[in-house]
């Protein structure tokens, strides 16, 4: 049985997508058959943080008007075996998925993958709450920073009360706290909130906070997701997230404000 | 516990009583099926007493019967029937639902738009007894998240978290046992006697029967620290625990 993962905040531009793709490129690279699902019909990203955006042909709400078969609008990743795309379509609006469609396409896409990551718009309007429905688990990608905080707050709520395992009375979502774009300077200097601020404020498990990086922008501009950057403390941040997914133990790190030496200074990195 | 694996306790609740005047079976089930499909949901299995002390000529024990099955056929569960105890039928002790004790009951008002509706033929006459029901009290455990709104009947009592934005509302006592950061309103249906407690005070609005108080002012008496909300002449007071 697949397991089905949505990546939600309810704020935008909190790294969703980016999470998403690292996410799933990263439990595919542990040898699990995976698919991405981008629910952000009308502002299609992911194929382009996955680099694929020039083989779409076909689209996730093709497939839901059977228009085409998912084997034909599912892309298979160059870099990672074992990862598939199903990206969202551009010209269409988030009122082309419905319920009935989506659990058709999951069902299909369950009985050959062992991972579904949801990629959802932000909002907590039709197009998010689609994309949780029918979650096994919760990854709530959240921003050291207020209106983030708040917002994946109430997300939180939506998935306790507007999901199918809430509407069917079933074992509750599982619920994971993905912090991004964590500067431990900017938390240092009381200008950001800290990882136990959010913590405290949230009350879910933490699966892993990637500090703010260069790297993220760089890998996606190149369309490449950012854990595959190995040299970049995001890629790693992203993949000790991905083993904690996956019921291993790792420290957290990066956390701390790093010194600056000699040599770095004089380089401005 | 006890050895006979059961309790006997004694329990109030709100019924239909059906005041019969006159006897026509035939009106009074049609005029009775017209209410019910007006508010189908109130009347659905909704427990009913027949209440006969209003009729002038008495009713045969035939009648009464058709009556009670007519009554349950439509949906209603007839719980037992009331006669005025001076003129009690001899066939009383044949029927088979229980005789309950009579008592004061005042007719309910109706709209309007019912009243004119209602024909001056109408035998039947809705009336809801009014008795104080004790309200149960309401547990939760999971945290209350931005958003969400939780209101209990009877006391509120919250085993985790309200976060900013959420908003808990009782018409009781509110406990909180964790922090309380949204906006807790207790007595809302007017109860000065009810109060808030919470494990950490952080929150944005706390109320006593309309009575208010804001972040603001509650940061510069008791702030993330347990505190009591009480109504004390018309005036909040916030104390520690």
């Amino acid at each position: 049985m697949a397991k089905i993962i949505v990546v939600t905040s309810g704020k935008g531009g909190v790294g969703k997508t980016t999470s998403s793709a690292a996410i799933g490129t990263g439990i595919a690279l542990k040898g699990h058959k995976t698919v991405i699902i981008d629910f952000d019909v009308g502002l299609r990203n992911l194929d382009l943080i996955m680099g694929c955006e020039r083989r779409v042909v076909y689209d996730f709400v093709n497939v839901i008007n059977k228009e085409a078969t998912l084997s034909q609008a599912l892309i298979k990743d160059k870099r990672t075996k074992d990862l598939f795309i199903l990206p969202a379509s551009q010209t269409r609006d988030k009122d082309a998925l419905t319920i009935e469609g989506v659990q058709e396409v999951l069902e299909e896409l369950a009985k050959e993958f062992e991972y579904i990551i949801c990629d959802s718009p932000a909002g907590i309007e039709k197009g998010a709450q689609m994309a949780l429905y029918f979650a096994d688990a919760a990854i709530v990608v959240t921003n050291p920073e207020v209106s983030s905080v708040r917002d994946s707050d109430r997300i939180l709520g939506i998935l306790q009360s507007k999901s199918k395992r809430a509407e069917d009375g079933k074992a509750p979502i599982e619920e994971h706290l993905l912090l991004t774009r964590y500067h431990p300077g900017r938390v240092a200097l009381g200008e950001m909130l800290s990882v136990s601020d959010v913590e405290d404020i949230l009350a879910i498990p933490l699966l892993g906070v990637i500090p703010e990086s260069e790297a993220v922008l760089k890998a996606s501009n190149q369309g490449t997701p950012v854990i595959l950057d190995t040299a970049s403390e995001a890629g790693l941040a992203y993949m000790d997230a991905v083993d904690r997914l996956m019921g291993e133990e790792r420290p957290l790190r990066f956390l701390e404000v790093q010194k600056k030496g000699f040599i770095k200074r004089l380089l401005g990195g | 516990m006890t050895d006979s694996g059961f309790r006997l306790k004694g329990s109030v609740v709100t019924t239909v009583l059906l005041e019969i005047q006159t006897f026509s079976l035939d009106d009074i089930v049609f005029h009775l099926k017209e209410k019910i499909d007006q508010v189908p949901h109130f009347f659905n299995q909704a427990p009913i007493i027949i209440d006969i002390s209003k009729m002038k000529r008495g009713i045969r024990l035939e009648e009464f019967e058709v009556l009670i099955q007519s009554v349950s056929a439509l949906g209603l569960g007839v719980i037992g029937w009331r006669c005025d105890p001076d003129a009690l039928p001899v066939w009383n002790a044949s029927v088979t639902i229980p005789l309950l004790p009579a008592s004061k009951a005042r007719p309910i008002n109706m709209s309007p738009a019912v009243k004119e509706e209602a024909s001056p033929d109408v035998v039947v006459k809705t009336v809801v007894e009014e008795r104080l029901v004790p309200q149960a009290t309401k547990v939760i455990t999971k945290p209350i998240r931005s958003g969400q709104q939780v209101y209990a009947e009877g006391d509120l009592i919250i085993l985790n978290q309200v976060s900013a934005g959420a908003e808990v509302l009782a018409d009781g006592n509110i406990h909180v046992y964790g922090a309380l950061r949204g906006r807790a309103l207790a007595g809302v249906k007017g109860d000065v006697e009810a109060r808030i407690f919470c494990k950490s005070m952080e929150a944005e609005l706390v109320s006593i029967a309309g009575n208010f108080m804001l972040s603001d002012a509650l940061r510069n008496i008791v702030w993330k620290d347990s505190a009591q909300v009480l109504l004390v002449d018309d005036s909040l007071e916030i104390v520690p625990l």
